[in-house]
């Protein structure tokens, strides 16, 4: 009977090829995305786009939209979305910067406290999508309004009547702590390099680019981060279980509720950096920060290989979808092309994305 | 005559005023299959229920290794060495064989403060579990959804059996299944057997059951109709009784043969 059984498990097997077995990592359309926008790119645009200060340029908004990314595409993987990350910008933004200038709390108290907020929306909303069974794109879709309603009336009753909040980067001048959230990381290292010439310069000797923009850094590290846990860690199982059949998971003893109340936390806290760094570039917060910043993610995400049904999907594809969206985006300026063309792209990539990952999904399983 | 690892004693279970089931008796030995026959609404279902922890029954005691036990919940019955395998199995498709085989007992190794998971390790056992059973995985990497539904079954035993189950319920594993996967299923369970772990195969197709049971208890109604050894019963005696009677013996009369 064995000899059977090992018989009827090889004869059919083709010996899997090393390109087959790299179509089915989710995150193979968004690096070919990345390949081919890069070629358009080095056809169409300005040489100068692909100079240090113009990778830099574009990756600044890849990286702030990334950090969004990487939390959808965790949540997405774990079946569940976030519609009002873009809001819960705002609100952490107006958190952010009314504990700084209405309550004069030092840098590190109001990033402690912004953080504090957003995990407790976010646990708000995992909280109600978990306790009723309803679609979190219902629920989160309730927040997208309720948040940004929030921040203008926050904003309002914080400046008295305007939907702008200045002054915010005379209170963290000095701050050690600013260095992690704000300006430009291995300034040093790049005057070493323009002094041995290895990097463009300006006639007076400075270079051009002083160093990596922090929210780059942050970016990489959380990618870096989500990822390891999706595929190295005990965790990582439990989120992929949990959006793939969460029935069959807390049958095996996955504690599902818990997976998906940290992934709604998780989320609202990326939410809550790229509103840091934002603000704290910007000097300012304001009530359209974030605005449809939510699908932008979305779409990052599934870009990146994850399915909107759960259980699929990569944060390392997010990070590239990410990059494919800072390349648009600031790409056609680097050209000739109307940049509202950026719009039209956006759906066609989202489209042609959700095909892939179709295909992709009925190659792993094994569907025909 | 060796003691049962898991003793029912006269179940019985009310739903309100529905008496699901009437006083049921059902024992499991070590290294046996004891197959639980009955027709749709017998009781199976609710039985095995009881015994696997999701319902608690209304009268009759659940006897394991010799002790009283009361389960609140599933998890401790897994926790008492009884683990069941469902009809909709706890597999996911999307995942890797590996990740389905620990899903919620993932082994980790630690580095320093941060424990990972040990995928050395993990896709060493998986295949060493699979093949065990028969089958030899390409890459314990390969998704789940790219299994048959006879392999399907062959995993999600192999890992009950692996995290320590003295005795499987194997909720009706045959019922949706072709000819050739049955056969390695029940193959899979003579395996388990020999292990010396009690199985307790829920089937209504008196074929298979008569395939590879030790035992045969045939429910009907919510009441044991009795249990049988092996030899001591006919495949047609089988049949009628989980039918509960003489209709069925005109009906296969026209059919031409068991049903």
């Amino acid at each position: 009977m064995s000899d059977l059984a090992v018989e009827s498990a090889d004869e059919r097997v083709k010996n899997v090829s090393l390109i087959s077995r790299l179509m089915k990592r989710p995150e193979l359309g968004a690096i070919a995305g990345l390949a081919l926008v890069t070629i358009f790119f080095l056809f169409t645009a300005d040489p100068k786009m692909f100079t240090l200060a113009g990778i830099l340029n574009f990756m600044t908004p890849a990286a702030q939209l990334g950090i969004l990314a990487i939390g959808a595409a965790l949540l997405m993987i774990g079946g569940e979305f976030d519609l009002s990350v873009g809001s819960m910008v705002a609100f952490t933004g107006l958190i952010f910067g009314a504990a700084m200038v209405t309550f004069d709390l030092p840098l590190y108290a109001a990033i402690i406290v912004t953080f504090m907020a957003a995990a407790a929306m976010g646990a708000i909303n995992g909280q109600i999508v978990i306790r009723t069974g309803l679609p979190s794109f219902i629920v989160t879709l309730a927040f997208l309004f309720i948040l940004r309603g929030l921040s203008l009336v926050g904003l309002k009753a914080a400046t008295g009547g305007s939907t702008q909040l200045r002054g915010i980067r005379a209170e963290f001048e000095g701050s050690w702590l600013a260095d992690f959230f704000s300006g430009e990381a291995f300034t040093p290292f790049f005057y070493w390099l323009a002094e041995a010439g290895w990097i463009d310069t300006f006639k007076s000797g400075k270079p051009k680019v002083d160093g990596i923009p922090v929210d780059i850094l942050w970016f990489v590290l959380l990618a870096l981060l989500a990822t390891w846990v999706l595929l190295r860690s005990p965790f990582g199982s439990w989120i992929f279980a949990a959006g793939g059949d969460s029935n069959a998971a807390s049958n095996s003893g996955v504690p599902v509720r818990k997976v998906k109340m940290y992934l709604f936390m998780f989320t609202a806290c990326c939410a809550a950096l790229v509103a840091i760094l934002t603000v704290m570039d910007a000097g300012s917060t304001d009530a359209r920060r974030g605005f449809q910043k939510e699908f932008e993610a979305i779409i990052a995400a599934v870009i990146g290989g994850c399915l909107l049904t759960g259980g699929y999907g990569s944060a390392i594809g997010a990070f590239f979808g990410s990059i494919i969206f800072g390349m648009v985006l600031i790409g056609l300026s680097y050209t000739n092309i109307d940049q509202d063309w950026y719009l039209v792209f956006l759906g066609s990539m989202l489209l042609i994305a959700v095909l892939f990952n179709n295909m992709i999904r009925k190659r792993v399983t094994g569907e025909r | 005559m060796t003691t049962p690892i898991v003793e029912m004693k006269n179940i019985e279970k009310h739903f309100g005023s529905v008496i699901a089931l009437a006083g049921v008796s059902f024992s499991v030995m070590p290294g046996e299959v004891h197959c639980l026959l009955g027709d749709n609404g017998a009781g199976k279902s609710t039985f095995i229920k009881t015994m696997s922890g999701v319902h608690k029954p209304s009268k009759g005691e659940i006897v394991v290794d010799g002790q009283k036990h009361v389960f609140e919940s599933p998890r401790d019955a897994m926790n008492a060495g009884i683990a069941t395998v469902h009809q909709d199995l706890a597999m996911i498709p999307l995942m890797s064989i590996t990740r389905n085989f620990w899903l919620g007992r993932e082994p980790v190794k630690k580095f320093g403060p941060i424990s990972y998971f040990d995928h050395k390790y993990a896709n060493e056992v998986t295949m060493e579990e699979m093949s065990k059973m028969g089958i030899n995985l390409r890459e314990p990497d390969q998704a789940v959804g790219t299994l048959s539904g006879g392999e399907r079954q062959t995993v999600a035993i192999a890992r009950a059996v692996y995290f320590g189950a003295k005795v499987l319920i194997l909720d009706e594993p045959t019922s949706a299944l072709g000819v050739r996967q049955t056969s390695n299923v029940l193959s899979t369970m003579d395996k388990v057997r020999k292990k010396g772990v009690g199985v307790v195969f829920i089937s209504h197709n008196v074929r298979h059951a008569m395939a590879v049971g030790d035992r045969f208890t045939v429910l009907n109604r919510g009441k044991t109709l009795g249990t049988a050894k092996k030899g001591e019963i006919t495949a047609e005696e089988l049949q009628d009784l989980m039918a509960g009677g003489q209709e069925l013996a005109s009906l296969e009369a026209s059919l031409g043969g068991t049903v």
